[in-house]
């Protein structure tokens, strides 16, 4: 947040000397070296004529390779750079009488937008937002005020539309104060609804959103999608923890031991992995049913569900645990595994605030501290009775 | 089913005196938090804000306050660690921010 204002001022701006944009100047690499657009972009189907020059026109239609992206980019895959170059776009053979929209030059947010103007004439406004979501940005400030400004003033909409209005997603709000947008580039912000899906809807209300429309929600397919970005994230930690668990498992009375390692190293490694999965599936997936408001509580329920295997198992098989305190241990060290990772989900949630997460951090991270080292000083105990 | 999150913590206050009616407090914000009221904004569901601050930042009259931040638990433990303010640039491997 704090930084946002800096980041806005180093955007790859053309030289302000420098004539009013051409398309080619769209190329020239405002959006950075990593820039996954071009002129040469498959989606960008033509050139139409403007008094300001030639905009691109973009398909409406999203191809195998968009819907590939967004996988990758669900998946982590090169996220951070999977970003158009910003610049003004056009859907159909707008005029000067079509709508404007703005939006985030993250694929993903462009793609979503796109994808509703098949019918739809319109020119794009794309932001500079560093290859970051509308919503996010404009917690951040780059889908900002400043940065609309800009942009209508480098892309010379005044003489590409008569009309002065720009249509914006809601969910760019934090970043923008629709009154100072006005008075300082002469446009009318016009808050579109939160979901691009519901823009044709919008529009042929007369540009009036419904309060459905306008209210964010967060439903178990909204939900799952973030599950694979969250696994990746956390696969790292994961795998160092379960080598860690591995390699101490070779101590205890006398010399170290591979054959502990193999007898009770790799399951212990099995039940970290287990955890971290459960810690990245369940509180999203399971959300409004796991007990309490708190994420770290709703995450440390999550952490029964690995539990109740552990003791399946245990009952099953009860060889595979050295003694109790190695048993025992899990129960300390799952939920608190599960709880931080059901605490950080609060940053993909969309109703979460800060002053709450600070308030559920104070009381989760030390519980979740004690959780962990009593775990680990359990089993470590395990090692040597 | 309507997910709620911690009560009584929002920092969002509304300054009656100030609002001038326009309404645009209740289109910006994403969760209802508002209604207009013989011409004034009102808040209703004050638990249901999750201090993202557009209705501060659009509101012409400034009759409206919030601390905006992001209510991200990653965040929150990258600004404690860097002494900052809670920041999501957690860097190129970052999860959160989608």
């Amino acid at each position: 947040m704090s930084d946002s204002k800096k980041h806005d001022a180093e955007s790859g701006t053309p030289p302000c000397c420098q004539p009013i944009v051409q398309p080619t100047d769209q190329a020239s690499g405002s959006a950075g070296p990593r820039s996954t657009s071009s002129p040469e972009s498959p989606w960008i189907t033509g050139k139409i004529r403007t008094a300001v020059g030639k905009i691109p026109v973009v398909d409406t239609e999203l191809r195998f390779a968009d819907r590939f992206g967004s996988w990758k980019a669900r998946w982590g895959i090169r996220r951070m750079g999977y970003r158009i170059v910003p610049g003004l776009y056009a859907t159909g053979r707008p005029t000067e009488k079509s709508p404007v929209f703005v939006t985030a030059n993250y694929k993903m947010s462009f793609d979503r937008l796109r994808s509703q103007l098949g019918r739809i004439d319109s020119w794009i406004l794309v932001l500079d937002t560093k290859g970051i979501n509308v919503w996010c940005a404009a917690g951040k400030g780059t889908f900002g005020t400043d940065e609309i400004v800009r942009r209508v003033e480098l892309h010379g909409l005044r003489e590409i539309v008569e009309h002065r209005r720009l249509i914006l997603p809601q969910l760019g709000a934090p970043g923008v104060a629709a009154h100072k947008v006005k008075e300082l580039s002469g446009f009318r912000v016009v808050y579109g609804p939160v979901r691009a899906r519901d823009i044709p809807a919008f529009l042929a209300a007369g540009r009036k959103a419904t309060p459905e429309m306008r209210r964010v929600t967060f439903t178990f397919s909204e939900r799952v999608v973030l599950i694979p970005v969250d696994l990746v994230g956390s696969a790292k930690y994961a795998f160092l923890a379960a080598a860690c668990f591995l390699l101490l498992s070779g101590l205890g009375p006398g010399i170290y031991s591979l054959d502990r390692v193999a007898a009770y190293g790799i399951i212990s490694a099995v039940f970290l992995l287990a955890a971290a999965v459960a810690g990245a599936i369940l509180p999203a997936a399971l959300l409004p049913w796991l007990p309490g408001r708190p994420f770290s509580l709703k995450g440390a329920w999550a952490g029964l569900i690995p539990l109740l295997g552990i003791t399946w198992l245990a009952l099953q098989h009860p060889e595979i645990f050295r003694n109790w305190p190695t048993f025992a241990a899990w129960f300390c060290f799952i939920p608190a595994v599960t709880s931080f990772m059901g605490m950080n989900f609060t940053g993909s949630s969309t109703y979460t605030s800060l002053s709450g997460v600070r308030k559920e951090m104070r009381i989760a991270i030390p519980l979740q501290i004690v959780g962990a080292v009593s775990g680990l000083g359990l089993w470590m105990t395990g090692l040597f009775v | 089913m309507k997910l709620r999150y911690l009560p009584d913590v929002t920092t969002l206050e509304l300054d009656a005196g100030k609002c001038n009616g326009c309404g645009i407090c209740l289109l910006v914000c994403p969760h209802a938090v508002f209604v207009l009221e013989n011409k004034k904004a009102e808040i209703v569901d004050r638990d249901a804000c999750m201090e993202c601050g557009a209705c501060a930042s659009n509101c012409p009259e400034e009759a409206l306050m919030v601390r905006p931040g992001v209510g991200c638990a990653c965040a929150v433990l990258n600004g404690a660690l860097r002494g900052t303010e809670p920041t999501c640039d957690c860097g190129e491997d970052s999860t959160c921010c989608d």
